[in-house]
């Protein structure tokens, strides 16, 4: 090996050399444009056909086909007035907080986080409920709740970062704390809000609060979905990135990664999509940490197939509890939020547990 | 095998009067080095003298307080990151690494500053990862979550995607803390062969004098913030230099083996 160097002294790349063939075995194990493509595909057939499974179910029977071909029937009205338009932000709205959820477990290097916990929906949901009574009170367009929700919920992430820098660092596990503390902060002045304001608005503000996806407009739809949609691109041209950076802040800038401006713009999307979804469907927690979690094990960790699986996983999950929520005591509902938070209060618990006993992935 | 430093080739990375810190804290006062195509250069001092710091500098995580430090006579600043990780690959000292990534997805991030926007890693990035997993004897541990695998395995992983950046030189904080002798010898003996083979400079912080002494070309001996000596590794692991930077009594032979030197501590 010594003689082979000394004759192409002063080389400045490597003679091009010959690479061996990868095992057949391996061709399979990491992420190809065929393994994504089949993936999203039987995700989205199945996300669809969930879709319009829930459009067709419900408290009273219709007939799709008749829904479809009549325009005058009952079926027509029950479908694309009340189920589409509620299926359709269910689906909008899931999709926003799991891939939020997704996004931000990689920009923490930690699989516990997630809009609610990082006190990102409390912020957004106290911009919210604020911005509603002004509306209900005072002047003002209903526009501006989802305003004011963004507003707020990028205030209390910029907040959560601030607090949770040390020396420049962000310390993973110290922004898990300041979040949850920043969430009960949160929850503590809507209750004061609460209980300042007269007993109408009260009842609607707790109804909103528990998380609800009855009766949306379509233009609130264009305006969460174009919300999302926005926050979508700029997390799907992060994505290969969130994977290097979970080497680690330095591993990752020595990779090529600028990483404040990577958490920045993931920061910035992020909070217009949580402030986007909790205006319209007040605060429906847990979507963001199940789905992402469940996902990783069936897909593995790339963030450029998880980001845009979660947006599928999502969708498909919310549908599915929200008609859990408006059929298991019809006519009556069950807020859609009780349901997330009942499935996913132990499932944290168990993560916890898990995480515990294995500490290395922090 | 020390005597291959005559053949080595064009300065690839060259810095000059290096100061640098933190906060207030003077951590390198003045380190100048030339780093040529294909050599081995290890960095010793005792703790604190610098080592780590200096790293970092070459490698542009860190910016100099005054100096500057220039690759192919361009200084780093002047640099994208993408670019410079086109060029230098570092590996750090302590690795950890979030979610259950798989040993080959690990290894295929050190192709990411080569991939444009939105690609995926082609047959050829496959076949570069491959090659560098078989290279630290990694191919049956391809598909094993990188948390499943131990101390030895995790660092080997951690060069194979350095290697796999195809980089021109090669930044190692520590290689080979806390390893067994049998993963020194074969860390450093495959680095060497890599470095002869494909041009690539090599730079790693030691603290074992005797991995320094057998395996590299050039040694830079720093003690706080200094470079005391600069040179061969029998031009600088001298009793009167190691005395002198470590304030301990040392007794320098050579190993009747390898013929390199060898280093002991010899307290009275």
């Amino acid at each position: 090996m010594k003689t082979a160097s000394a004759v192409d002294t002063g080389a400045p790349r490597p003679q091009p050399r010959p690479l061996p063939e990868p095992p057949e075995s391996l061709a399979a194990s990491h992420l190809t444009r065929t393994r994504m493509v089949a993936t999203l595909g039987v995700l989205t057939a199945a996300t669809v056909a969930i879709l319009i499974g829930a459009c067709a179910v419900g408290s009273v029977h219709i007939s799709l086909m008749r829904a479809l071909t009549d325009s005058a029937s009952p079926d027509h009205a029950i479908l694309f007035v009340a189920r589409m338009p509620r299926v359709l932000m269910g689906a909008i709205v899931g999709a926003i907080l799991a891939v939020v959820g997704a996004a931000l477990q990689a920009l923490v290097r930690n699989p516990l986080a997630e809009g609610g916990i990082l006190g990102i929906s409390g912020g957004g949901a106290l911009g919210a409920i604020l911005a509603l009574i002004v509306t209900w009170r005072w002047a003002g367009s209903a526009e501006i709740v989802p305003l004011c929700a963004f507003a707020a919920a990028l205030g209390s992430t910029l907040l959560v970062y601030r607090l949770s820098e040390v020396r420049g660092e962000l310390e993973p596990f110290t922004l898990l704390l300041i979040g949850v503390i920043l969430n009960a902060f949160w929850g503590a002045a809507i209750m004061l809000v609460n209980s300042v304001v007269n007993f109408y608005y009260t009842h609607s503000i707790l109804f909103w609060l528990m998380g609800s996806l009855a009766s949306p407009s379509w233009s609130e739809i264009a305006l969460v979905g174009g919300f999302g949609l926005a926050g979508l691109m700029v997390l799907l041209a992060g994505a290969r990135d969130m994977n290097l950076l979970s080497l680690g802040d330095d591993a990752a800038a020595e990779l090529g990664v600028d990483v404040g401006r990577l958490r920045r713009m993931v920061f910035v999307a992020t909070s217009v999509m949580i402030g986007a979804a909790v205006s319209v469907s007040g605060i429906i927690s847990f979507v963001g940490l199940i789905v992402p979690h469940m996902l990783r094990l069936a897909l593995g960790s790339d963030h450029r197939l998880l980001i845009p699986a979660s947006v599928l996983g999502g969708a498909a999950f919310l549908v599915l509890s929200d008609l859990v929520a408006r059929t298991v005591i019809a006519p009556a509902e069950i807020p859609v939020g009780a349901i997330t938070a009942l499935c996913g209060g132990p499932f944290f618990v168990y993560m916890l547990r898990r995480e515990g006993r294995k500490a290395i992935t922090l | 095998m020390n005597e291959t430093a005559a053949a080595h080739g064009a300065p690839v990375l060259s810095a000059r009067d290096l100061v640098a810190g933190y906060g207030a804290i003077a951590v390198l006062s003045g380190v100048a080095l030339e780093l040529r195509a294909g050599e081995l250069l290890a960095i010793v001092g005792p703790n604190g003298a610098g080592k780590s710091t200096l790293l970092r500098l070459l490698a542009g995580t860190m910016k100099p307080w005054s100096g500057v430090v220039e690759l192919g006579g361009r200084a780093l600043d002047g640099y994208e990151r993408r670019a410079l990780a086109r060029k230098i690959a570092t590996v750090a000292q302590e690795n950890s690494v979030a979610f259950g990534f798989t040993v080959l997805e690990v290894v295929l991030m050190g192709r990411a500053p080569h991939l444009g926007p939105f690609h995926l890693e082609s047959a050829r990035d496959l076949a570069i990862a491959c090659e560098a997993l078989e290279r630290f004897d990694l191919l049956s541990l391809a598909e094993r979550r990188i948390q499943e695998l131990s101390g030895g395995e995790r660092k080997r992983v951690f060069l194979a995607r350095a290697l796999a950046q195809e980089p021109a030189i090669a930044l190692l904080d520590e290689p080979t803390a806390f390893l067994d002798l049998r993963h020194v010898a074969e860390i450093f003996g495959r680095m060497r062969e890599l470095s002869l083979s494909r041009q690539m400079a090599v730079v790693a912080t030691l603290h074992d004098l005797n991995v320094a002494a057998v395996w590299a070309d050039r040694v830079m001996l720093l003690k706080e913030g200094r470079a005391v000596a600069t040179g061969t590794p029998e031009e600088v692991l001298t009793a009167d230099n190691l005395r002198a930077v470590y304030e301990t009594e040392v007794y320098v032979g050579r190993n009747p083996a390898t013929g390199a030197i060898a280093v002991l501590p010899a307290p009275r």
